[in-house]
């Protein structure tokens, strides 16, 4: 029987890796992959617990976590696609219009 | 055999996770990532959550990822040079900080709370798919309808926000330029 704590370990590492590629990358587009890691390990860590705890609340909250990470792919790849067209640049380092 | 295929499963995900991080380019990124996905589908059957595992496959694997592709293509991007952030050896050391003090966090945890009702015999007894729907559509019914609403508000957004805008036509008087 594999302990829970392996689970949760296995969350947080997946989740570091996305929130270091979130930061480090220039490309917008790995960027919002590296989002997509972040959701994941949150989905692992709530499927685990659903799982041990005999509930089904983690399995429906990791279904509205895939569906909002639809959503989030369909917009953010729209935002990109509009910004490429204007300054033909993914880089977020180049998208800098909005800062103060 | 349970704990070789989670071995397997996390270990491939990990270094799945940290090429789609560091590959220099997009696509191979984005295939990087495939893989990462369909291995924490295995997770999930692992787990015992087997609609999950069909829906990361169908939607994760098959809709989002597609997505993420054609975009890729779309722009033809050229790979560059400088592919990470100029100071992402600092940033690097933080996350590996942070990182450290939440595994600390996370192993010293007792991890106990309420033991609910759904216990592997009561679900095997109707199938999984049978316990998350009924699950779906009672308990969850409300948050069903507003996830319903919320994609159709994501799809819009992402035809307005990508559609091509109109050429400006001064014979028409009704036409407000797009700034």
């Amino acid at each position: 029987m594999i302990p829970l704590s392996a689970y949760v370990a296995l969350s947080a590492i997946l989740f570091m890796t996305g929130l270091v590629g979130v930061l480090i990358r220039r490309n917008f587009i790995v960027v919002l992959m590296s989002v997509e890691i972040m959701l994941n390990a949150a989905n692992i860590n709530l499927v685990a617990f659903s799982h041990y705890l005999h509930s089904m609340a983690g399995q429906m909250a990791a279904l509205f976590i895939i569906a909002v990470a639809a959503a989030e792919a369909a917009v953010g790849l729209a935002m990109i696609i509009v910004v490429f067209r204007g300054k033909m640049a993914t880089n977020v380092d180049q998208i800098n219009i909005l800062k103060w | 055999m349970m704990w070789l295929l989670f071995i397997y499963f996390a270990t491939v995900s990990i270094v799945a996770g940290v090429l789609t991080v560091a590959l220099r380019n997009a696509v191979y990124c984005a295939l990087a990532l495939l893989t990462l996905l369909l291995h924490v589908a295995g997770l999930f059957v692992l787990l015992n959550a087997e609609f999950l595992f069909a829906v990361q496959i169908i939607v994760y694997a098959g809709a989002i990822l597609i997505l993420y592709l054609f975009v890729l293509m779309l722009m033809n991007l050229k790979t560059e040079e400088q592919h990470l952030h100029k100071k992402y050896a600092f940033l690097l050391f933080a996350g590996t900080g942070v990182f450290g003090e939440l595994l600390i966090l996370l192993l010293q945890s007792p991890y106990d709370g309420a033991v609910g009702t759904a216990t592997p015999d009561v679900i095997l007894q109707t199938g999984p798919s049978h316990a998350i729907g009924i699950t779906m559509f009672s308990d969850y019914l409300l948050l069903f309808e507003v996830i319903g609403i919320f994609l159709l508000g994501a799809v819009i957004g992402a035809i307005v926000l990508a559609k091509t805008p109109a050429k400006a036509d001064p014979q028409d008087p009704a036409h407000i330029p797009m700034p």
